[in-house]
């Protein structure tokens, strides 16, 4: 009876799991994007493109011309843009819109958050089979606009969206980090700006601008307000210095590295300099333009789309007139290691596009990515920003190169610091990089820089960065971020110190502690009583 | 015997519980003390919610946030991007009372309560009358101690009205003129975003117009008052 029970339990298992497999392989089959044979024009499609912009409204304006081009092409698909100004807030309402099921069409994003994206089965769709279709794919038969072949995209820029073996987005715009030197100051403070900056030069110069006069004016600026270094993204500066120094931070397929020894020395010398008062952050203190347009910063390191708001002639200006201050700027690379194999970040917006049940909706929001690829859009968009187009064709046309030649003809399309930054990647791509991609890499960005964040504002606070300080910052990036859950390295397999316990977490252990010790006393009373009145009583 | 050891393990409890309430007991700040606290050091107050920017997932910190605009009788805290869970965001309405801990900082001249976490705290309801601060507008000196409050400033010009998008959705950005000076107040969409009463009255308002402005005296680079109510000045 026994073995029959069992061979019906296991039987019973076998069925559920099958059903289990067949239901998941059903859900997949049904999602999973196929390209159609055509394109059903007797239909109209409404498709939502959820796009970011600097705060630019020449930007807000090229979408929009954007897409009233791309309407007059195909005028069965409307297009309805949806502007964000923070990537933080695009990203956290994709994630809400996967669980309900009300993704956009068309996304601006950058590949880690794909990567998040893609834990909603078939979310996001693999472009390999749209890119290479010979009708509808990258300068396709029935395209109905001059738009890149494959090749005609930058590869490096390209194979920075694919992962996992699929490309799951199209690069739209791609940018570096640049250092805005107010160089007037540099040179006031005695020190000449080198060819190539380094880290030591950058700290030597910032520290030496925190000297202050009896009344508490720097004297580099003679200002209640000096941050000589400021720093918008640390999620960046940590990610560079590590590669900068061959140094782990992932492994191509999620092991976290970046809780190692070189990190905690970075940290301590960030410290160092953080007690001088010669280092900050955006998140800390805001916008680094900000205060080097008030010649309240030498050293500001920011997107080089954001160079339109640098510089005492900046067209975009975000502080009151009277607070503006004369000097010269110069872009240059970030600072580096080793300044003869410098190494930066490439970052920059991509394009992705959302699943959708009806394959043809898929196809119009493709043809719509497509569209953002074509020269009219790439050579207008770059010019908003130091970014560069991302593909040949749109770099080496007449117009672009006729724009880059024309550098500091004014302060508005041609200021001279935005074509500078823009130059400084185009120069620099073979020293660019990117990161791996795979689910979790968002986080571990954010654990990077908020290594640099929590550092920063523990000096701030006064408190001891030492190992115990890092020791117990590794715990709590690990923690807050889920790092653990990954490849399970994410703590080189020691222990962590977690610190010691709270207070009232001590009281309340040994108040129970001292009443389990009461109990056990009573307890061996009773016992001992018993045995002498049982011996006594035997005795009797 | 037992009777004794019962009555000792009585004490022994109480004893902890006491302790453990004297190590919770913390010092909660007025609002004197919190504007003379320094920036980067551990504060603790306690404020009625006057208003809320919406509740989201930040995935850069790893948890919910919502960003308050607090105020007791004394003066006012603006709390940005507490850590809330999303279930409490529906219970700070107007009026409730909360005890808010975290590190005070400045970002571009706005004081504020970073970091925070909160607990309720049980008490009637109160509400800021807004204050009629009409006369120190131009005096930032002034103006700045009235720092995130409720405050009605009258008879203003409206000199441009921008919508941060080119059009209605985001922010808008309301430049206002009292005699020879300008100001850039702001309808913040996270506060009171297109479906509010407030951002529907700049579409049919325009550059001339006398208006009276109410809203939370926030900061950036210079007084950037957040607008909650605007009414056709009488």
């Amino acid at each position: 009876m026994k073995k029959m029970q069992r061979k019906l339990a296991l039987l019973s298992l076998l069925i559920f799991t099958a059903l289990c497999l067949c239901g998941c392989h059903g859900a997949k089959e049904q999602n999973a994007f196929l390209v159609p044979d055509e394109f059903d024009e007797s239909k109209t499609y409404e498709i939502t493109f959820w796009a970011k912009n600097d705060t630019n409204m020449t930007q807000v304006n090229i979408y929009k011309d954007t897409i009233a081009e791309f309407e007059k092409l195909y005028p069965n698909i409307k297009v309805n843009l949806r502007l964000y100004t923070d990537y933080g807030r695009l990203y956290s309402d994709v994630i809400t819109n996967i669980a309900t099921n009300t993704t956009p069409n068309v996304c601006i994003t950058y590949p880690d958050h794909i990567a998040t994206y893609l834990t909603g089965q078939n979310s996001v769709v693999p472009l390999d089979g749209l890119m290479a279709d010979a009708e509808f794919g990258l300068g396709g038969s029935e395209i109905r606009f001059d738009g890149p072949r494959q090749e005609e995209i930058i590869p490096q820029f390209l194979a920075e969206c694919a992962f996992d073996g699929a490309t799951y987005a199209l690069p739209y715009m791609r940018s570096t980090e640049a250092c805005y030197v107010n160089k007037t100051y540099v040179e006031k403070l005695g020190f000449t700006l080198p060819e190539k900056l380094t880290w030591d030069f950058v700290w030597q110069v910032s520290d030496a601008a925190t000297q202050k006069d009896e009344e508490g004016n720097y004297l580099v600026n003679n200002q209640k307000v000096m941050i000589p270094f400021l720093y918008k993204s640390t999620d960046n500066m940590m990610i560079q210095m590590l590669r900068q120094l061959n140094a782990d931070y992932s492994s191509p397929n999620g092991d976290i590295l970046i809780f190692n020894d070189t990190t905690r020395e970075l940290l301590f010398g960030i410290a160092e300099h953080v007690k001088l008062g010669a280092f900050s952050t955006f998140k800390i203190s805001s916008y680094p333009a900000n205060f080097l347009n008030a010649g309240q910063c030498i050293f500001a390191v920011d997107s080089t789309a954001g160079a339109t708001w640098m510089g005492s002639d900046a067209p975009l200006i975000d502080i009151p007139e009277e607070q503006l201050v004369n000097f010269e700027t110069v872009v240059m690379p970030i600072p580096q290691f080793d300044p003869d194999h410098p190494q930066m970040i490439s970052q920059g917006p991509s394009v992705c596009v959302f699943n959708k049940e009806d394959p043809q909706v898929v196809l119009a929001s493709w043809l719509f990515t497509q569209f953002l690829l074509t020269n009219r859009v790439q050579i207008d968009y770059s010019c908003t920003e130091g970014y560069v187009p991302v593909t040949s064709k749109a770099q080496q046309s007449a117009e672009y190169q006729d724009y880059l030649s024309r550098e500091g003809e004014d302060n508005q399309h041609y200021y001279a610091v935005k074509l500078q930054a823009a130059k400084l990647l185009l120069n620099n791509v073979d020293h660019t990089f990117v990161t791996p991609v795979f689910n979790g890499s968002a986080s571990l960005r954010d654990a990077a820089g908020q290594l640099i964040e929590e550092v920063t504002k523990g000096i701030r606070r006064k408190k001891t960065v030492d190992d115990a300080f890092v020791d117990k910052l590794y715990g709590d990036m690990v923690s807050r971020y889920h790092l653990d859950l990954e490849a399970g390295s994410a703590l080189d397999g020691k222990k962590q110190d977690l610190g010691p316990l709270p207070q009232t977490s001590v009281i309340l252990l040994g108040g129970l502690g001292a009443a389990w010790l009461l109990l056990l006393i009573l307890a061996a009373a009773n016992e001992i009583k018993k045995r002498k009145i049982a011996n006594s009583s035997h005795k009797d | 015997m037992k009777k004794f050891l019962a009555a000792l393990l009585v004490l022994v409890m109480a004893l902890t519980g006491a302790v453990c309430a004297v190590a919770e007991d913390v010092k909660v700040m007025t609002y004197e003390e919190y504007a003379a606290a320094e920036k980067d050091t551990e504060v603790v107050i306690e404020c009625y919610v006057q208003d809320v920017q919406g509740w989201w997932f930040n995935s850069n910190v790893g948890h919910g946030v919502i960003t308050v605009y607090g105020q007791d009788q004394d003066g006012a805290y603006f709390v940005y991007e507490m850590e809330c869970e999303e279930a409490d965001a529906a219970k700070l309405v107007p009026g409730t009372k909360i005890r808010v801990t975290g590190y005070k900082g400045e970002w571009s001249g706005e004081v504020e309560v970073m970091e925070a976490t909160f607990e309720f705290v049980e008490a009637e309801p109160w509400v800021a009358e807004a204050k009629d601060l009409t006369e120190v507008l131009a005096n930032a000196e002034e103006l700045i101690k009235y720092q995130n409050q409720l405050a009605i400033f009258k008879g203003l010009a409206i000199e441009k009205i921008e919508y941060k998008n080119g059009e209605p959705g985001d922010d808008i950005y309301v430049t206002v003129k009292q005699g020879e000076n300008t100001f850039d107040f702001c309808v913040e969409r996270y506060l009171t975003g297109p479906d509010t009463e407030v951002y529907a009255a700049f579409a049919d308002l325009k550059a001339g117009d006398v208006v009276d402005i109410t809203g939370f005296v926030y900061w950036y680079n210079g007084v950037n008052t957040h607008i909650t109510a605007v009414a056709k000045a009488q």
